[in-house]
């Protein structure tokens, strides 16, 4: 959550009251002398909150926003090549950040591209605002042109979503819309901007981004509450920490290693929690769901207190609830009501931030849980399934192994971004995670073409870090377009496409569960990706084999501009562990064999 | 070898666990499985009184499947807020998870879920034929209802009570031909001093509607 424009509530209020007066003076005396336009206040407001950069497309209706945008300096303007760019270009410098990032786009087909991203910030929780332009209000509702009922449309996929169609409150509106992103549990708002009300004049000042005063997200958890679940874990025999997205979300990386540390309670990580624990700490436990470690779900399935941070247990996680944990009480932190027993009931539901819970976790508990036995079974678990392949000299490249030579070539702090797919799980499997905030991928809306955009995003917010994107060969042909936009921009980036000429996932699953009948999901007319690049004007490379590897990441990284590997791999090599989708979690697949068992 | 197997004991050869959950997550008892039948809940919301909220809260029960039997709405004392009625039918974690996805949305500003003594009215107008006007009249009489309009061919009726009440009064006219009827579904208030859903922000001067209840309450 950012601190950068975030004030208490008190504050607030105080600076409210004390403002009201004296704005309502200046109103009265300048009501007849507009100071700006409406375009110009939604600018003061993004700026109020702190924002540097956007990411957009121009059009017609949000012309006047841009035209606001002309000389200023502290914000910078991101042309990306299509609008869906725009927003996941958005959302990764939102996670990356940690504050909202901010996408633009015009009326129509400009706000309707933006959908795709939207949906997938409002899954992940990720914070993101966008501002769209809109038909002028005396148009709206006549089926103008390019018109849409862009607050119809996103209302479902939204956290928030406002017609603003008063020039006075536009301002106010952006900066209430950033201020909802931002607080609480994180998530996408949008302003849908008529261009009567960016093009009018107005005389109001545009103060700091607050929420409204209605909106009172919770932070310390019932104390009653959070003494009984303490005693519960204090006293389990096989206790488990599951780490989702929200402790990284609320910044609480720190207070659950101590916690952890402290109690000595092995940890696992959900796919948007990956980074929250190191991967090199002993009570590291791996990472759960239906592509994660036998050691992960293998300690979920047989705890008898789990304790679940931040996380909605969603399907990919849990797979048949039935099975979910069944033998444990669960502690459930989570910042939004609506999560608690939602999917899984919890026993001792501590509603709050994950910060500030933990601490009190922390302070409640009388002591490491009498876990002995059970600490040595998750560590028996970890040695019985290590993630492991064979490198035969006459099969073609494995995945795996570019996956983690990029890993061990490059320092602590890269961030990845991956589209979505097998790509993605090779390297969400295979990368070992140590820091927060550098696992930039699309987790709850599954959407592919994620990983160039966001890697562009990711890197102008972390300019000092190095930023790799691995992608799919039909991932990437999704959003390639964003390689000229990281050509400008000139961005030190590298994609590195594992290329099996297959909608790989797909692939797999008709191969297991639909008779190995591969209906469109291959595709050998792929295009030469290194050419591909060479005509975007970054650095195209090709590799198909292992001593390549290792020369071809070491050009890529030393290029000064964008670089993409077209990594030719085993278009064979499947995704394993695997629990069918709504299997019982502890009977993962671990090869073919297995999964004809489980069908 | 199958490609991108990994090692290790196969699913017969692990540690599983006994336990089981049903499809609400909620641990069983093996012997002894919780069951949760659908109930009626009523549940009343104070909103704010602004283009599209009766959409995006008509959207969220559409799109999250609760079962709505029915959504009543209309302004309050204060300008700025709405009443929502939302009568559901669900199991009672759906109720629950009803009610804090109502709260999660930004325009709501506080859910009550009422007591089964709450008082509930419902408003309908019937027009049934008009070729036996006496016995029409004994009927509206007989439920308290009043005539709104009567011509030779039809005639027009409104009650108001609770569901039950006009099920009934609906059944007792059936007889003579029902040729249209309008319902509004259910309007409730939580009985006696118990407030309703009502404004709760402790750094503001109370609103209207809320010196409206505390004034209520202290009857």
């Amino acid at each position: 959550m950012s601190e950068r424009a975030s004030i208490s509530r008190e504050e607030q209020d105080d600076e409210a009251n004390s403002s009201n007066q004296s704005t309502d003076v200046d109103a009265a005396e300048t009501a007849d002398q507009p100071t700006q336009t409406g375009a110009e206040a939604v600018v003061d407001a993004l700026e109020n909150a702190g924002v540097e950069y956007l990411f957009g497309v121009q059009g017609g209706a949000i012309m006047p926003v841009y035209d606001a945008l002309y000389e200023h300096e502290q914000m910078t303007h991101i042309t990306m090549a299509h609008e869906q760019g725009a927003v996941h270009a958005a959302d990764a410098y939102g996670i990356v950040t940690g504050d909202p990032g901010v996408c633009m786009a015009t009326s129509g087909p400009g706000a309707t591209n933006l959908i795709t991203g939207i949906a997938d910030a409002n899954m992940d929780s990720d914070p993101l605002i966008a501002l769209t332009g809109q038909v002028p209000t005396n148009f709206v509702g006549n089926d103008a042109f390019q018109e849409t009922d862009t607050i119809g449309i996103t209302q479902p996929i939204t956290k928030y979503n406002i017609f603003s169609d008063d020039t006075d409150t536009v301002g106010e509106d952006v900066g209430t819309a950033w201020a909802l992103a931002n607080e609480g549990r994180q998530g996408p708002t949008l302003v849908d901007l008529p261009k009567d009300t960016t093009q009018g004049e107005t005389s109001a000042t545009v103060g700091e981004p607050r929420t409204p005063d209605t909106y009172d997200p919770p932070t310390e958890a019932d104390s009653v509450i959070v003494q009984q679940a303490a005693d519960a874990l204090a006293s389990a025999e096989r206790p488990v920490i599951l780490a989702g997205g929200g402790v990284i979300k609320g910044e609480a990386c720190d207070e659950l290693r101590a916690f952890a540390r402290d109690f000595e309670i092995p940890v696992t990580a959900t796919m948007p929690g990956t980074g929250a624990f190191p991967q090199t700490d002993p009570l590291d436990q791996g990472i759960a769901g239906m592509h994660g470690t036998g050691d992960a779900n293998l300690a979920i399935s047989n705890c008898d207190v789990l304790v679940g941070i931040g996380t909605r247990f969603d399907d990919r996680l849990t797979g048949d609830i039935e099975t979910f944990a069944p033998d444990a009480e669960v502690i459930h932190v989570d910042i939004d009501p609506a999560e608690i027993s939602k999917n899984v009931e919890a026993d001792y539901p501590l509603i709050g931030d994950a910060a500030v819970v933990i601490e009190q976790l922390h302070e409640a508990m009388s002591g490491s849980p009498p876990a002995d036995e059970w600490r040595e079974q998750c560590q028996t678990w970890k040695d019985e399934y290590p993630l492991d392949y064979e490198m035969p000299e006459d099969e073609p490249l494995k995945p795996e192994y570019v996956v983690e030579k990029y890993d061990e070539l490059t320092p602590d702090d890269t961030i990845v971004a991956a589209g979505v797919g097998q790509h993605q799980m090779w390297a969400w499997q295979y990368w070992t995670w140590t820091k927060p905030r550098t696992w930039v991928t699309s987790h709850g809306l599954g959407t592919m073409g994620y990983a160039v955009p966001a890697a562009i995003g990711a890197k102008l917010a972390a300019p000092d870090q190095e930023v790799v994107a691995f992608d799919g060969d039909g991932s990437f042909l999704m959003t390639a377009q964003e390689l000229t936009v990281a050509v400008r921009e000139n961005l030190n980036i590298t994609i590195v496409v594992l290329n099996n000429e297959a909608i790989g996932m797909v692939r797999q699953w008709q191969d297991g569960f639909y008779g190995g009948r591969r209906m469109a999901s291959e595709y050998p007319w792929i295009p030469q990706f290194d050419k591909l690049a060479e005509a975007f004007g970054a650095q195209g490379l090709r590799v198909e084999t292992y001593e390549g590897v290792e020369e071809t990441i070491q050009e890529a990284r030393e290029y000064d501009g964008p670089s993409v590997i077209d990594a030719h791999i085993d278009p064979a090599e499947n995704v394993y562990p695997m629990v069918p989708s709504g299997g019982d979690n502890a009977r993962f697949a671990l090869n073919e064999e297995h999964l004809e068992e489980l069908k | 070898m199958s490609p991108g197997e990994l090692p290790g004991p196969g699913p017969d050869e692990r540690m599983h666990p006994k336990g089981r959950r049903n499809k609400q997550g909620i641990r069983i008892d093996p012997e002894a499985e919780a069951h949760h039948p659908p109930e009626r809940a009523v549940l009343s919301a104070l909103v704010k009184h602004e283009p599209g909220v009766l959409a995006e809260i008509s959207g969220l029960f559409s799109r999250r499947q609760f079962n709505i039997e029915s959504l009543t709405v209309g302004t309050t004392t204060d300008d700025s807020l709405a009443r929502m009625t939302i009568v559901i039918e669900e199991p009672r974690p759906g109720i629950d998870q009803a009610k804090k996805q109502l709260e999660k949305r930004i325009p709501v500003i506080s859910v009550r879920e009422l007591a089964s003594d709450a008082i509930q009215r419902e408003l309908v107008i019937i027009k049934v034929n008009g070729d036996e006007p006496d016995k029409v009249n004994a009927i509206t009489d007989m439920y308290d209802g009043q005539t709104l309009d009567a011509g030779p061919r039809s005639i027009t009726v409104e009650l108001t009570g609770n569901e039950q009440k006009i099920n009934d009064a609906i059944d007792a006219y059936a007889q003579f031909g029902i040729r249209e009827l309008a319902r509004t579904g259910d309007a409730a208030l939580a009985r006696g001093e118990s407030p309703t859903a009502q404004v709760k922000q402790p750094n503001q001067a109370p609103t209207e509607a809320q010196v409206e209840t505390e004034v209520i309450s202290d009857d």
